[in-house]
């Protein structure tokens, strides 16, 4: 089942109150089941691959073992020729043919394990897919009826509190005013600072006798003088 | 990390890039966390865990507030400038258009803090920019 379209159509759907579900609970557990289902398949087919892989192994082993006593025995079937015992030859050839049947045997039984062990990875290897797959979809159905569900949480909490959410405008509004406001103080500040720093170096000045200096009783006196002597 | 870790972890955090947090838990059948950034009041982000990710949302503005005339024009200006919108997309829920940011469940708190405090910055620039649909 395609999820994606599954929740279009549930989104799609017109009347749909917030928070119902897209999927419903029934609907989930089939899903989650179904995951179950499969991670049981693989952990079992995966079990059966361990055994099929071992078995391969031996018969590896056991063919090894054979054909190593086969070009042994042909060794003997030489040597007894050479020393002209044909009896004794025929006898190792025997049991040299007895084993070439083992062999086949054997490697009848290795092929078998190796194309069975190709089977089970390819059936874990499909499993892992649609397990990834179905919790994958999974994953968008549950995010879906949690956005959902916390969008409702939300406007809920919004409507006991008596606080309504105001509308984006009004809210632009208000933050540019808030930062407009903050702005203002900032300016406001900078130029207290400005002005303080001004008249701490005007009194600087002053103290030292630099700049404009206060008129006092000897200064307007003095200055009466040096019109007077115009 | 769960939902009582990162209030805490909000609560604090005095100051991120010269902003401030103010977080609330509000109840319901999913958690969400309520965090404001700094003067941003009126735009608070909302955080919440599901299985897979974690997701922050900000509510922008309801369909009713949406002019019909230029409703399509909207749409596609969203769609358009979905990319360009650092770590954040524009969606719509129910009646609420909203940008979010989903991010994995292994984030670290710088992560997921700065992502709260971009998403609330994209959110009022976003309404600034699209005030001109809205009545």
């Amino acid at each position: 089942m395609s999820v994606f379209k599954k929740i279009m159509t549930a989104l799609r759907g017109g009347a749909r109150e917030a928070g119902e579900a897209i999927v419903d609970a029934n609907g989930i557990r089939i899903f989650e089941q179904e995951i179950k289902d499969a991670e049981n398949h693989m952990s079992k087919a995966k079990h059966e691959l361990t055994n099929v892989m071992a078995k391969q192994m031996q018969a590896g082993r056991e063919l090894e073992r054979i054909k190593a006593s086969i070009t042994e025995h042909e060794n003997y079937a030489g040597q007894a020729l050479e020393k002209g015992d044909e009896s004794l030859a025929l006898e190792v050839a025997d049991k040299v043919a007895k084993m070439d049947q083992d062999a086949a045997e054997q490697q009848s039984a290795y092929d078998n394990y190796a194309s069975h062990a190709d089977r089970l990875k390819e059936l874990v290897r499909k499993s892992e897919r649609i397990i990834k797959d179905h919790q994958r979809q999974l994953a968008m159905i549950k995010t879906t009826e949690s956005v959902q569900k916390a969008t409702a949480a939300i406007t809920d909490s919004f409507a006991s509190t008596n606080s309504k959410i105001t509308n984006a405008k009004s809210s632009l509004d208000r933050i540019k005013a808030k930062q407009a406001s903050f702005d203002d103080r900032l300016k406001a500040s900078e130029e207290l600072d400005d002005e303080l720093t001004d008249k701490s170096l005007d009194l600087k000045l002053k103290e030292a006798g630099i700049g404009q200096q206060s008129a006092t009783g000897q200064s307007v006196l003095d200055r009466i003088k040096a019109k007077q002597a115009k | 990390m769960n939902m009582q870790d990162l209030a805490i972890r909000f609560s604090d955090t005095s100051s991120y890039d010269g902003f401030t947090f103010d977080v609330q838990l509000i109840p319901g059948e999913v958690e969400v966390l309520q965090v404001v950034v700094g003067e941003f009041e009126e735009l608070p982000v909302y955080v919440s865990i599901t299985d897979s990710q974690l997701l922050c949302i900000v509510y922008l503005w309801t369909e009713a507030e949406v002019d019909p005339k230029t409703r399509v024009e909207m749409l596609e200006t969203m769609l358009e400038v979905n990319i360009p919108m650092p770590l954040s997309s524009f969606s719509k829920i129910g009646e609420h258009y909203a940008v979010f940011g989903a991010m994995s469940l292994n984030s670290s708190f710088d992560e997921i803090v700065h992502e709260v405090a971009v998403l609330a910055e994209n959110s009022v620039d976003a309404i600034t920019a699209m005030e001109g649909f809205l009545v």
